[in-house]
Formats: C-alpha cells, structure tokens, sequence
C-alpha cells in the first residue's frame, strides 16, 4: 500500500511521441475515459421488468 | 376544486405571477417533469452517465457539507475527517469521469437537436462552472501540490484579467468561492439544465426511429421503456 501511495506521490513519468507529451497519470485517465464511452456505447443495456400486475399503459 | 376555484383557474391571468404559472403549467406539466415511461431508445448504457454525474455532484455537496461544518483541522488530522475528505475527493474524480463522457455521447448525438440549444448550453455552462469549483477545490488542499496549481492559476487568471478580484493565493478567499458561491452557482445551473431536459425530452439517437420500430416488433409499445 505504502509503496503504491510513494508511486502516486513521486513526479510522474512522461512518455513523448514528437510534439506529443503526457504523464502515464493522464494517459490511464484518458484511456479509461474513452474506454467508458466506448463500452457504453457497444454493451447491451439489462431488459427491464414492469411491476407485477401492473403495466404503464394501464394509466393512461 | 369548488367552481369559483375552477373560474379562476380559467380566467385569463392578471398579474405576472398568474401569467408565469400558466407558462410553467403549459411546460412543464407533472407528467413530463415526473415520467414514469422514457422512449426506447433510452435503454443503453450512454443515457446512464447524466443521472451517474447527478449522483456524483449529491455526493459532493453531502461530504463537503460535512467538511465545511467540522473544518480543516478536523478533515486534515482526524481518521474520520480524512475518510470524509477522501470521499469528497473521489466524489470530485467520479463527477468529472461521468460528465466527461455524458458530454462526449452527446456531442457525438449532437444533441442539441430540436429544440435544445439551451440544453446544450447549460451543460456546457455547468461543465465550465465545475472546472472552477475544481480549481478552487484543488488549491484548498494546503500542501505543495495545491500551492504549485494556485500560483499557475494565478498567472492565466492575471492573464485574462480578473486575477485582481479572483485571487487564488488568498486562501480565506478561495475557501469562501468554493464552498458557497461555486456550488450555489453550478447547482443552480444544474436544475436549469435537468428541468430543461424534463422540458424537451431525452434526445433520441441519430436512429431513433429505426430504434423504435425494432422495439416496436419484439412487442413494446414505441416510446417506451422499462
């Protein structure tokens, strides 16, 4: 645990392509935010249940 | 309602007060604010991350609730005051993750579709809003890595020229900014933004029709989910 706080806490690793730099910190959040957007996009969203004996058309 | 009650109900509004009941009530009428049903196009994972980010930002206002009430020296020395402060600020990380990729699905939707410019508009307002209840959170942590993000923050306020009257490295200031005026702001924005939503619906998807005749042939009704 200590030794995963000492990596949080010390200056980050930058990694470089030409003109592109990012800190590994900011690359994992980019990388987790789009992978967020992309899963919710292609999962399959859980069929729903109507309580029973009772149907939303019913009011109307 | 007794029949004089029905009359005046009918009568035409003499007052402004009257007038902008009759606007709410054509806008907004308790079914669209309270829907028991959403269209079908609303069953996917990319319309969950506006109610996640709701739920993130009540998360936030209920832990820094707790903090402004037992202060700093509290929320910095005490195992509970830590517990609460880390709350608020995964609290903070989680609103940003979800409203990042709210935000993302609907550009992509473009959903400022059909009337909902103002929608559109007072997301962004409240994303802009939330940077600034971050930044004024960010430099109230009190250790070096707050005061590094406070003194860059006060060169691009400098900047932009209202590093005079927003002074991040004027603590008692900050203090005040973020735990009043900022989520007195955002959460303003925030209702405005959700009733506008209630008001004009949930944008459908490019597809939206195609959505609802396939759910229209495995047996539901269109327009509803559930």
């Amino acid at each position: 645990m200590h030794a995963a706080i000492q990596v949080l806490a010390d200056a980050p690793v930058y990694l470089t392509w030409g003109w592109v730099s990012v800190s590994v910190p900011n690359l994992i959040a980019i990388l987790v935010t789009t992978s967020l957007l992309v899963l919710a996009l292609v999962l399959p969203f859980p069929k729903g249940r109507h309580p029973k004996g009772r149907h939303p058309k019913d009011d109307s | 309602m007794s029949t004089d009650t029905v009359r005046a109900h009918q009568a035409p509004p003499t007052s402004w007060i009257g007038r902008l009941r009759g606007r709410l009530e054509r806008a907004l009428p308790y079914e669209k604010l309270l829907p028991e049903t959403q269209p079908a196009y609303v069953a996917s994972w990319i319309y969950v991350f506006g109610v996640l980010t709701l739920a993130a930002l009540a998360m936030i206002v209920l832990s820094g609730t707790v903090l402004a009430f037992e202060g700093p020296s509290w929320y910095h020395t005490s195992r509970t005051g830590l517990f609460v402060n880390s709350l608020h600020f995964w609290s903070v990380q989680l609103f940003f993750l979800f409203m990042v990729v709210h935000l993302a699905g609907k550009f992509w939707m473009a959903a400022w579709r059909g009337s909902r410019a103002k929608t559109w508009i007072t997301g962004m307002v409240a994303f802009v809003a939330s940077v600034g209840a971050g930044l004024s959170g960010y430099t109230l942590q009190t250790n070096f890595d707050s005061q590094w993000i406070a003194f860059e923050a006060k060169d691009g306020l400098n900047a932009v020229g209202i590093g005079a009257w927003f002074n991040v490295a004027d603590l008692g200031q900050v203090m005040l900014v973020h735990v009043f005026f900022v989520p007195a702001v955002l959460v303003v924005i925030v209702a405005v933004h959700v009733l506008l939503v209630r008001i004009h619906g949930v944008v459908p998807p490019i597809d939206a029709a195609e959505v609802e005749a396939r759910a229209a042939h495995h047996g539901r009704e269109p327009g509803e989910v559930g």
